[in-house]
């Protein structure tokens, strides 16, 4: 059985994220980039199935700049056995990259495909469906626990209302939830075997998929500042100020 | 529990300017030797908080060609302002007036967090190994007592110190030669110093904290270029320290600030002197009605040549300011880290070539630029000792007149953690509420920091006397760690009337200064799990 993991280069959850001047964008220039977290926990869930004997390979690949090949790196150094970079340069839409990931599995034809429930630079939410779609294969999304059967996975899913678990043949997708597993470390001796391990180069162009945007994006801007708390005296003054001034009771 | 092993020609620790450069200049001498390098942040640069205006000595004899090679080093200084701040008023110094170390026109405006990610990407060109997200955590030695190498930290281990599920063992790495080039106060130079008596007979090292902010102002106060220092306010005659204002490319500002650590006052906050410097009218026109984007703070040496230990050992080198070879006068210690670390790869490579010893380190050393550079400036900072107006004095003397050639050297009297007096000996400062527009308090700063530590691990502030903070601390000093941290690592809480010494050693951002300003040497500062601490962007 082969895995397909799809991972996205993200700036990192802990870097204070600044709006471009002119409201076009975020400033990444010199910033610290990372995996999307939930795709660390689609590698490591993908990793361990084939450490059960469950998988015979792990495939990691990621649509994006030159410097994307990095998270694949990252990938190959926790356990994947090999990447694909599929070079785009400029923005890129969910809808594009499913395309694209539609045609790594037209080519590679894993048993499953694996990824984040959503990036955190975006929060788009949308590629893992879509992906389906095109493909027309089962999908499990927000998978907090996976288990491999003879032929479906049995996956159970973080919902509004609690937890949901369904079965779902194989081939399927998988979106992965961050309490899905506990990523390992990657250790120093596994970063250098990970560099020898192949990362397979394509361009978006070559598999001929339109990669245009679809969305025109009319401004960022940074959320409103909060204002500053106030201290208040008795607990008459704050019904008083929730009654009068906040309208909420 | 056995670890895995690694063997290279040479190990070095830390990726700021004087590992780099090392690791540039041994690959250029020797393209078959297999180095690597590691470093504690994240990613390179991370860790990286200076000034910066750059003087690009070293930078030009290490790559000759660096302005061909797409170098973020591109503001040279147009012009240059000196001010005495009073209260209210300043006064400007004619820059003529400056002792020459002062003057700045041939160098450049910089981010030194960038300039590393630059000379890591030459290195990496050249085939070292960097390990970004790998402290450096324990010292390994040989039998005969060298230095072997050594172990990165244990990654998965919890707060009580099990094993986690994702537990990873560190690896030892082990060398021909290891240099250490933590930066100033490295957690594994200290234990080197110690072990070799590295110090023996030097005085004792003095250390700053520092303070930088980088604030995107007006077109019409910004003046790419300027570079501006202050003395005076709002420090007292006793009190060491002074700011810079640096006019960086893309409308950004760099401000910061230095206290050196041989303050008296328990009361002062180095931080709260910062916030308040910045609304000193001279000042404030500079940023008002621009926006703060970045925050740091790093401890720093100043005890320059009188207190430069012993640079090498059996198997070992220290380089940059783990030993400190900042130019405190100059304000510049780049230049003289990578000069360096340059010497060091030299150093190496005739030791591993012909099995000269580690010894000619300090033969190369004293022959060199960097070693006249440090000699000149020594008598500088401990005349200060004397008090601002004695040491400007002394300081025009001994730089202008004599250019640091006086036929005597003044002595650092005491290390930072002995100076402070009792706290109900001196005055309590009251500081000025922060207005969240200028002045800023210290959680929304460490915000702008990016720090993080995961939660479930060790805390790596040690204390080796758990009640002495407020047995002792607190009643003789008002426990200063609640000041002297720049992030707000210490508190000190009242729980059920009980005081209570809490480290929030999540919000560290690595700049030492309790290592070393805390009295009684209570503090020991050790590395975290790999890739915490701060995200800088370009400090």
């Amino acid at each position: 059985m082969k895995i397909l993991v799809a991972v996205k280069r993200v700036i990192d959850y802990n870097v204070q994220i600044r709006v471009k001047e002119d409201g076009s964008g975020v400033i990444t220039d010199n910033v610290k980039m990372s995996t999307n977290p939930p795709d660390d926990n689609a590698i490591e869930e993908a990793v361990k199935i084939k450490e059960a004997g469950k998988a015979s390979e792990v495939i990691a690949v990621t649509v994006g700049e030159e410097k994307a090949q990095e998270t694949v790196r990252k990938a190959l150094a926790v356990g994947a056995d090999r990447g694909i970079l599929v070079k785009v340069d400029g923005v890129i839409e969910p809808l594009a990259v499913s395309k694209i990931l539609q045609k790594i599995v037209d080519k590679e034809k894993p048993d499953l495909v694996f990824m984040g429930k959503q990036a955190i630079d975006d929060d788009c939410n949308q590629t893992g469906q879509m992906l389906a779609a095109l493909l027309n294969w089962p999908q499990a999304t927000f998978a907090s626990k996976i288990e491999v059967k003879e032929k479906s996975l049995e996956v159970t899913r973080e919902i509004d209302e609690g937890l949901e678990t369904i079965e779902v043949k194989m081939p399927s997708i998988v979106t992965c939830d961050l309490r899905l597993n506990e990523p390992r470390y990657a250790s120093l001796p596994n970063i250098m075997k990970a560099k020898k391990k192949p990362i397979e180069q394509i361009n978006a162009t070559d598999l001929g998929v339109d990669t245009k945007p679809r969305i025109e994006q009319i401004k960022v801007e940074e959320p409103p500042k909060r204002k500053a708390g106030i201290k208040v005296a008795s607990v008459e003054e704050l019904v008083q100020k929730l009654k009068n001034e906040a309208k909420v009771i | 529990m056995s670890r895995e092993t690694m063997e290279y020609d040479v190990v070095i620790i830390g990726g700021g300017p004087s590992g780099l450069s090392t690791a540039i200049k041994l690959k250029q001498l020797n393209s078959n030797l297999n180095i690597c390098l590691l470093e504690k942040a994240s990613e390179i640069g991370a860790h990286i908080l200076s000034g910066n205006v750059f003087e690009t000595r070293a930078l030009d004899e290490l790559l000759p060609n660096w302005k061909e090679l797409n170098s973020p080093i591109k503001t040279k200084v147009s012009k240059e302002k000196f001010l005495f701040l009073g209260k209210t008023k300043s006064l400007s110094w004619p820059t003529w007036l400056l002792p020459s170390v002062q003057q700045n026109h041939k160098n450049y405006i910089i981010s030194l967090a960038n300039l590393c990610r630059w000379l890591a990407e030459q290195a990496e060109g050249l085939g070292v190994e960097i390990f970004p997200g790998f402290p450096a955590s324990e010292i390994l030695y040989n039998d005969d007592g060298s230095v072997k190498g050594v172990a990165t930290q244990d990654m998965g281990i919890d707060k009580e110190g099990n094993k986690k599920d994702s537990f990873e063992p560190g690896i030892e790495l082990l060398g021909k030669v290891t240099v250490f080039a933590e930066g100033c106060r490295g957690h594994l130079g200290k234990q080197l110093i110690k072990k070799f008596e590295l110090d023996k007979g030097k005085d004792p090292q003095q250390y700053g904290i520092g303070f930088k902010e980088i604030w995107e102002i007006g077109e019409k106060t910004h003046d790419e270029g300027l570079v501006m220092h202050t003395a005076g306010w709002p420090l007292d005659n006793n009190t060491y320290g002074g700011s810079f204002i640096y006019h960086a490319e893309n409308k950004q500002v760099f401000l910061g600030y230095v206290i050196g650590l041989d303050y008296k006052n328990p009361h002062l906050s180095p931080f709260d002197e910062f916030q308040r410097f910045k609304t000193h009218p001279a000042i404030k026109k500079i940023i008002e009605g621009g926006k703060r984007i970045s925050y740091g703070a790093r401890a720093l040496i100043e005890g320059g040549y009188q207190s430069l230990p012993k640079m090498f050992m059996p198997g070992a080198l220290l380089v940059g300011c783990d030993a400190g070879t900042l130019n405190m006068p100059k304000i510049k210690g780049s230049h003289t880290a990578m000069k360096s670390g340059i010497i060091a790869a030299e150093t190496i490579d005739e030791h591993l070539k012909s099995q000269k010893s580690l010894s000619i380190y300090e033969e190369k050393f004293k022959n060199s630029w960097l070693n006249e550079e440090l000699y000149k400036a020594r008598n500088v900072k401990p005349s200060f000792s004397w008090g601002l107006i004695l040491g400007i004095i002394f300081t025009g003397i001994d730089q202008i007149l004599f250019r640091g050639k006086l036929p005597f050297t003044l002595k650092h009297k005491h290390a930072d953690h002995e100076t402070l007096k009792l706290a109900n000996e001196m005055p309590k400062i009251d500081y000025p509420k922060p207005d969240n527009v200028i002045t800023f308090d210290k959680t929304s700063s460490v915000y702008l920091t990016g720090t993080n530590h995961s939660d479930n691990q060790p805390v790596h502030l040690q204390l080796k006397d758990p009640n002495l903070p407020i047995s002792y601390t607190l009643d003789k000093f008002d426990e200063p760690a609640q000041r002297y941290c720049p992030a707000g690592v210490y508190e000190v809480q009242k729980e059920n009337d009980v005081n209570k010494f809490v480290i929030n050693s999540q919000n560290c951002i690595h700049c030492k200064t309790c290592d070393i300003k805390e009295p009684s040497q209570n503090i020991n500062w050790v590395t975290p799990e790999g890739g915490g601490g701060p995200k800088y962007g370009n400090m």
